[in-house]
């Protein structure tokens, strides 16, 4: 791309978003075309029907996915609106998740209903969210992160070691300590008990429903704008006399608030709480979902929600699984080439050293062939010419695993020829250490999915999928 | 006064290594304003690559060459394999994103970090592995000082750091290259118009922080003995909180910040429990950061408008 100024940037951007290209276009523009409403009732009809649709079972990850997008609106509201990086936002919903379980299990005497207990803890947490954002008055950028993140530290330590407060009550055991709190009770909302998954299902969808509408008028609202002031630039928002302190507090505020209500529903959902729940993983998977969708936009967020918090239930069937991770390494390769002939290079060479490497291991070593295939449709055909390693799998693959790594930055950097002779053997040990190791072990190879999606979707669309680009102007 | 001085050579070894993984947040923060939230995970591999060189060489039981030989193999390996990370990660992760916001490189230091974590967990499992460092340098030989015997193993790495510091204080204060490197921290755009190299300045910077963090993997195998997946996290959060609580940019900042989070540390485990280490830790760079909210040591910066 040429390089032009920042001011010509920001005066095509109207023009820029309005005219799409690449082989998505037909179908955005198709979509553009449809009025709001229709969308609308197309996603809720679908998100409705879902449990209707899927075994008993499934409906969990149903679950998982609306808590997500709920956490991540939260979140939006805080990093996406606002502009404060708030790395200490999982704390406000293990608080709100560890005080639902305190009042809602053995851990105390008396249990309180759910109507009184649920008021209260959106209030507590937002009351916390308030006070971690006095620091904000003080510390910008980096630094209220680290606060934040260290904030977030803090509450785990604590509700880890300190289940009977010290000085206190030596006999009253409050969290549990590194064991959680098992067995808290449904939520009661007047007789009327919140005690499947199919019910859990429809509160969380109702409530984000509201929450959505809620978030869509605050964010046209005043207060809305003024807190896109305050992300572009605190300093000139300041000087207009946007009360800056205020709308930091009231971002923190409102962040809480949703992530306590979403940390008692889960609460609930789980039938108890540990530590470990909210600790940093969970963390990054919330921000993965507001870097993905496109942080500031509601769309995008609930979008980042759906793919963060589905793709990984795929990976722990390993047909899906497979599926997955070859349709991905197709999409990756038409990416990269663009053009078909070396696409159909790539193809064609990669099957050939396939057979070529099969033929010569199985020749000097027997063992290279003797491991059994993973059972799924893909597998089956694939090994006919990857490596299905008897012996030593371990070893081996973890050598390919590191050396596939390298090819696949070295892919990066090179071009033209060089780029085909690098992905051919890149692609081919991506296979084996997949088929080897990988679809094995589907919550390590979340992990490994989780950062690469973080760092690409960074380099290639740091606004996210529906996001809006922003330049930043020093 | 012998558990005194107990707990203070604890927090000096201690120190020395959170000092030493300090220096390369610090640097990296002073030159490109970037969190390296994977800096741990850095010196994590760097640790092993030790168990690696460890294991080849025939162990601690039957070692094939002499120990000291061994011990600095380790060492060299621990720099190759970390400092590559590192220069890989500022090349792939960072270095696109040069011009872009500045929650974008951290977004990606984020996820780099828990690739290179899931990496580990996939290539080691999650067993934890020992140095069995007893075996490598008998704990008896060492140094005594008033009453307590200081073991040779926390010598070198007190040593060693205290080495290696002033050589970067050197390096930065008095080559050419550490001219740059101060320069392209004060203002990337003028040191590249008075033509520095500013790319070679950033790699070379994640180059030194990374060997230093390999560095201080392999003193923490071999004064703990364990190394394992998640060692980076909390190793590189209280790191990290050194950097911070020196204030984050500055290279005598970061020094002093992780001796003060060694002795922390260490009197919290000697004195009151070691449940409250991490708890103390964190509470201090809370409370520093709201009294100076640049670190004890780092300096106001003027928002220009």
């Amino acid at each position: 791309m040429s390089q032009i100024g920042v001011d010509q940037w920001v005066e095509q951007s109207d023009e820029r978003r309005d005219r799409y290209s690449g082989w998505t276009a037909p179908a955005r523009r198709a979509f553009d075309k449809l009025p709001t409403g229709w969308k609308l009732v197309g996603v809720l009809g679908a998100a409705a029907a879902f449990p209707l649709l899927v075994p008993q079972g499934e409906i969990r990850i149903g679950i998982t996915v609306l808590l997500l997008a709920m956490l991540a609106l939260g979140l939006n509201v805080v990093v996406g609106w606002a502009g404060l990086l708030d790395l200490g936002f999982v704390a406000f919903y293990g608080f709100g998740a560890y005080f639902y379980a305190i009042v809602a299990s053995d851990q105390l005497p008396a249990h309180w209903p759910t109507w009184v207990a649920i008021p209260i803890i959106v209030a507590a947490a937002a009351l916390l969210g308030a006070l971690l954002s006095l620091p904000s008055r003080r510390l910008v950028g980096d630094y209220l992160a680290i606060m934040t993140l260290f904030f977030a530290q803090i509450f785990v330590e604590l509700v880890r070691n300190f289940e009977r407060l010290p000085f206190v009550s030596e006999d009253l055991d409050l969290t549990g300590g590194p064991n959680g709190i098992p067995g808290v009770e449904a939520w009661d909302l007047f007789g009327f008990q919140i005690n499947s998954f199919k019910r859990h299902y429809y509160l969380l969808l109702i409530l984000l429903v509201v929450l959505i509408a809620g978030l869509h008028n605050l964010n046209a609202s005043r207060t809305g704008r003024a807190w896109r002031a305050l992300r572009e630039d605190t300093l000139a928002a300041e000087h207009m006399t946007t009360p800056v302190n205020k709308l930091k507090l009231l971002a923190f505020v409102v962040g809480a608030a949703i992530a306590g209500l979403a940390g008692s529903i889960f609460a609930a959902v789980q039938v108890g709480v540990f530590p470990n729940n909210f600790a940093l993983p969970f963390l990054i998977t919330i921000y993965a979902a507001v870097i993905l969708g496109g942080s500031g936009s509601i769309a995008g967020v609930v979008l980042g929600a759906v793919a963060i918090g589905y793709i990984p239930e795929l990976l722990r069937d390993p047909g899906k699984a497979g599926w997955l991770f070859y349709i991905g390494l197709a999409v990756m390769l038409v990416v990269t080439m663009k053009r078909w002939q070396p696409i159909a290079a790539v193809t064609i060479g990669l099957v050939v050293f396939g057979f070529v490497v099969r033929f010569v291991s199985s020749a000097i070593w027997d063992e290279s062939i003797m491991g059994t295939a993973n059972d799924t449709f893909i597998s089956r055909f694939v090994d006919g010419w990857v490596l299905i390693l008897g012996e030593q799998q371990d070893l081996i693959t973890n050598y390919a695993f590191v050396v596939a790594i390298a090819g696949v930055l070295s892919v990066v950097v090179t071009r033209g020829w060089l780029r085909i002779a690098t992905l051919i053997p890149t692609i081919y040990l991506a296979i084996l250490v997949w088929e080897n190791k990988l679809a094995l072990q589907p919550s390590i190879t979340r992990q490994l999915l989780f950062g690469a999606v973080l760092v690409v979707m960074m380099a290639i669309r740091p606004q996210g999928l529906l996001g809006t680009r922003r330049v930043e102007i020093t | 006064m012998e558990f005194f001085l107990q707990q203070t050579v604890n927090g000096l070894t201690l120190g020395s290594v959170y000092a030493l993984l300090a220096l390369g947040y610090s640097m990296v923060y002073g030159i490109l304003k970037l969190l390296n939230f994977a800096h741990g995970e850095v010196y994590m591999f760097g640790a092993f690559a030790g168990y690696g060189v460890l294991t080849v060489l025939g162990g601690s039981s039957a070692p094939l060459v002499p120990i000291w030989l061994m011990i600095l193999l380790m060492f060299v390996a621990a720099v190759v394999v970390s400092s590559t990370i590192g220069v890989a990660l500022e090349r792939f992760a960072y270095r696109p994103l040069r011009n872009s916001t500045r929650i974008a490189p951290l977004i990606s230091a984020v996820g780099a970090s828990f690739f290179l974590q899931a990496a580990a967990l996939l290539l080691f499992t999650a067993n934890s592995r020992s140095y069995d460092a007893p075996n490598l340098i008998a704990i008896q030989t060492g140094i005594p000082i008033g009453p307590i015997r200081v073991w040779m193993v926390r010598v070198m790495v007190i040593v060693t750091s205290a080495v290696l510091m002033i050589l970067l204080t050197l390096w930065v204060n008095r080559t050419r290259t550490g001219k740059a490197v101060r320069a392209v921290s004060f203002d990337r755009e003028a040191a590249a118009m008075m033509g520095i190299d500013v790319d070679k300045v950033i790699v070379i910077t994640f180059l030194i922080g990374s060997a230093l963090a390999g560095v201080g993997g392999v003193m923490v195998g071999l004064v703990f003995g364990r190394v394992f997946h998640l060692m980076g996290f909390v190793a590189g959060l209280k790191a990290f909180t050194a950097a911070v609580v020196g204030g984050i940019g500055s290279i005598p900042g970061a020094m002093f910040g992780g001796l003060l989070i060694g002795f922390a540390e260490a009197y919290t485990t000697g004195y009151i429990s070691s449940t409250f280490q991490n708890l103390i830790v964190f509470a201090l760079l809370v409370v520093v950061l709201l009294v100076r909210p640049r670190g004890l040591f780092g300096r106001e910066e003027l928002v220009k408008v």
